[in-house]
């Protein structure tokens, strides 16, 4: 701020209208520069604080699923996990959901539906994380645990897959948490779906309807190649989001700090637990792992960015040949 | 250049700061365990009242209490969990107990009302620690001969969040089961070896609220708010007693403090007719390396609290220390403040 009005001040003074540009220039460029700087400063002070804990367990604190507070012997697995299969839970419900909403609202809506309803999609958007979770824990999870006895009873009787779901009709879980999950990032990747679907060019579109083609073909063969990039993006701002989501999750995935095969049964997430024990963590080893979880958190979104990009990458190059 | 305007303004922002640091004077602050918040901050809007002392208390949890204590950026710092002796004396700190307060395990039964089930401290132990799995488990009958217990598998509650009354609750298990201790142990969080999480009080009784054949642990207050089965217990004298704040200064009342170095001492478990067996306390720490004037207004606002905050107290059902302990706590404080 105190640079803008500097920037005011001198101009006001009868400073050239170059000077204010290069003033301006520097300004937005010190202000990224600060981002990155930010991201650097979170990441060693990361490291540097949770380095006892990784100095202490080494490669076992990946691998290991210990979380024993009172022996001061910790593990990562569970959390990292718990991290994984909730989101992955997410975006298996919301990438059919979402595509579905932004096809609607891009190609099939009536012209007067199509406000309402993307309002209504970006109104999702806009609740806070714990509404979600208080609804999921006080909507969602008891009529969740009604369902359960039949999930029990059809999905659990399937050979192999059955044990993913056999467990306690409660409500709570990691099943449940993933649910809730997906419903949350539904509007962003709708949203940005919505947004690209109606910048295909209608020319395009046309064209294909004119040959013939339905819409779920115009669908598949025209929008989908050509905004591809954005919808990819749109997923992997979803998959952070959910990654990263604490709040609803910790109210809803059971909190238990143990590795179960059974998606019924209560698990634990990273932000999960480190929202949870932070604030009474009182062992300089206990915060160190917390922190080293945090840490773990930030690589693995890290991961999912760069995989992105290179799934990106291969993506144009896979076009180019076939051009 | 600053304008006539511009320097008035100035000087009312400088004025302003100084005035700022006077008031900063008549203010203690403090942070720690949310356990003990509602009581702390209670007593300080009535302090302020009677004497314009306003004491700051932020509830962020007994790990960043103990830190902040020790950075010195505070005047007091409250735990859940007691520092061992050693551990003050390494950070030149001292503590001393502020009230009193139980918690109790609540279930969710089909037809047993409040009160109606009966355990004892090493069936809840082998309930935790998932050996005993239904509630019709001869070991529940044998408590409980006039009760029909429906044929219904246990689903354990436990504090998601690192919790004070996770630590009484804990402690309690590993003095009345050696099995208790030697797997599980004593901590704010701990390796749960079966059960759901659920976050604070409200989180935990929620959960049991919802899961049939559920079983959790939560304060007595929240018990009192919001009408939760609660069971009854034998104690340590094998007599069997409900939750109640007399109970919890029973627990007290029979520690002898004056043996206890550095007030090391946990209420669980302990002896009396009437002594409510999960019974547990919040400890204030102070610093001796912090200015004499400083701890003297925390002292004192301690002492008020004592003295003319037991109604207050009990009203949000926090049992007030019995005054052998409060006498203890003022010679500790002379030796080991001067105060």
């Amino acid at each position: 701020m105190p640079v803008k009005v500097t920037a005011q001040r001198s101009a006001a003074a009868g400073g050239s209208r170059l000077s204010l540009d290069v003033l301006f220039r520097k300004f937005t460029g010190a202000i990224a520069l600060l981002v990155t700087l930010s991201l650097a400063g979170i990441l060693i002070a990361l490291t540097r604080e949770s380095w006892p804990a990784l100095h202490r367990f080494g490669w076992h604190f990946l691998i290991s699923t210990a979380w024993d507070p009172v022996s001061d012997n910790y593990g990562a697995l569970v959390f990292i996990v718990g991290t994984v299969v909730s989101s992955v839970i997410a975006l298996l419900l919301a990438i059919p959901v979402s595509f579905g909403i932004a096809l609607f609202i891009s190609e099939m809506a009536p012209r007067w539906l199509r406000e309402p309803v993307s309002a209504a999609v970006e109104l999702l958007a806009a609740i806070p994380s714990i509404i979600y979770g208080m609804w999921g824990l006080l909507v969602f999870a008891p009529w969740f645990g009604n369902l359960e006895p039949w999930i029990n009873d059809h999905l659990g009787a399937i050979p192999w897959l059955g044990a993913l779901f056999q467990g306690p009709p409660m409500g709570i879980g990691m099943l449940a948490a993933g649910i809730v999950l997906g419903v949350m990032i539904i509007p962003f990747i709708a949203a940005i779906m919505r947004d690209v679907f109606l910048v295909t060019p209608q020319a395009l579109k046309e064209s294909a309807y004119a040959m013939g083609a339905t819409t779920w073909e115009v669908a598949r063969y025209v929008i989908l190649p050509y905004t591809r990039t954005a919808v990819t993006g749109g997923i992997f701002l979803g998959l952070g989001r959910a990654l990263g989501e604490t709040m609803a999750v910790t109210f809803i995935i059971g909190n238990a700090n143990n590795l179960s095969a059974s998606l019924l049964m209560p698990g634990s997430s990273i932000a999960s637990v480190i929202a949870n024990e932070f604030t009474e963590a009182t062992t300089h080893l206990y915060k160190s792992a917390l922190l080293a979880l945090g840490l773990i958190l930030f690589v693995i979104t890290f991961v999912v960015l760069v995989l992105a990009k290179l799934l990106l990458l291969r993506l144009d190059r896979m076009e180019g040949r076939r051009a | 250049m600053l304008t006539p305007v511009k320097s008035r303004l100035a000087a009312l922002a400088v004025a302003s700061m100084f005035s700022l640091g006077a008031a900063q004077a008549a203010q203690i602050t403090g942070a720690g365990s949310t356990w003990v918040y509602p009581l702390v901050a209670k007593w300080s809007e009535a302090y302020a009242k009677e004497t314009g002392i306003q004491v700051n208390y932020q509830g962020i949890g007994s790990g960043g209490g103990i830190a902040q204590i020790k950075a010195g950026t505070v005047a007091f710092g409250a735990s859940d969990m007691p520092l061992t002796p050693e551990e003050l004396a390494q950070s030149d700190l001292i503590q001393f107990p502020t009230a009193i307060a139980g918690e109790d395990l609540v279930y969710n039964l089909p037809g047993i009302k409040a009160g109606e089930l009966i355990l004892s401290g090493p069936v809840v132990a082998e309930i935790y620690l998932g050996k005993i799995k239904q509630w019709n488990d001869p070991a529940i009958a044998k408590l409980n001969p006039g009760l029909k217990l429906p044929d219904m598998a246990i689903t354990t509650v436990h504090r998601a969040d690192g919790s004070g009354t996770t630590f009484t609750f804990a402690n309690y298990l590993s003095k009345v089961s050696p099995e208790w201790k030697e797997k599980i142990g004593a901590n704010t969080s701990l390796a749960w070896p079966v059960g759901v999480g659920g976050k604070g009080n409200a989180g935990v009784a929620s959960y049991v609220q919802r899961i049939k054949g559920s079983i959790g642990y939560v304060e007595y207050a929240y018990i009192l708010e919001s009408k939760l089965d609660y069971a009854r217990m034998y104690n340590r004298d094998g007599k069997l007693v409900s939750p109640s704040l007399k109970g919890f200064q029973d627990a007290a009342s029979h520690v002898d403090f004056t043996k206890a170095r550095d007030f090391y001492v946990i209420l669980t478990d302990q002896p009396g007719p009437g002594t409510w067996p999960i019974s547990g306390c919040t400890w204030q720490i102070l610093s001796k390396k912090a200015p004499k004037a400083t701890n003297e207004s925390v002292t004192t606002f301690f002492l008020w609290g004592f003295d003319k905050g037991q109604s207050m107290a009990e009203s949000i059902a926090f049992g007030p220390l019995p005054p052998t302990t409060v006498d203890a706590i003022k010679a500790y404080w002379k030796t080991n403040l001067g105060i």
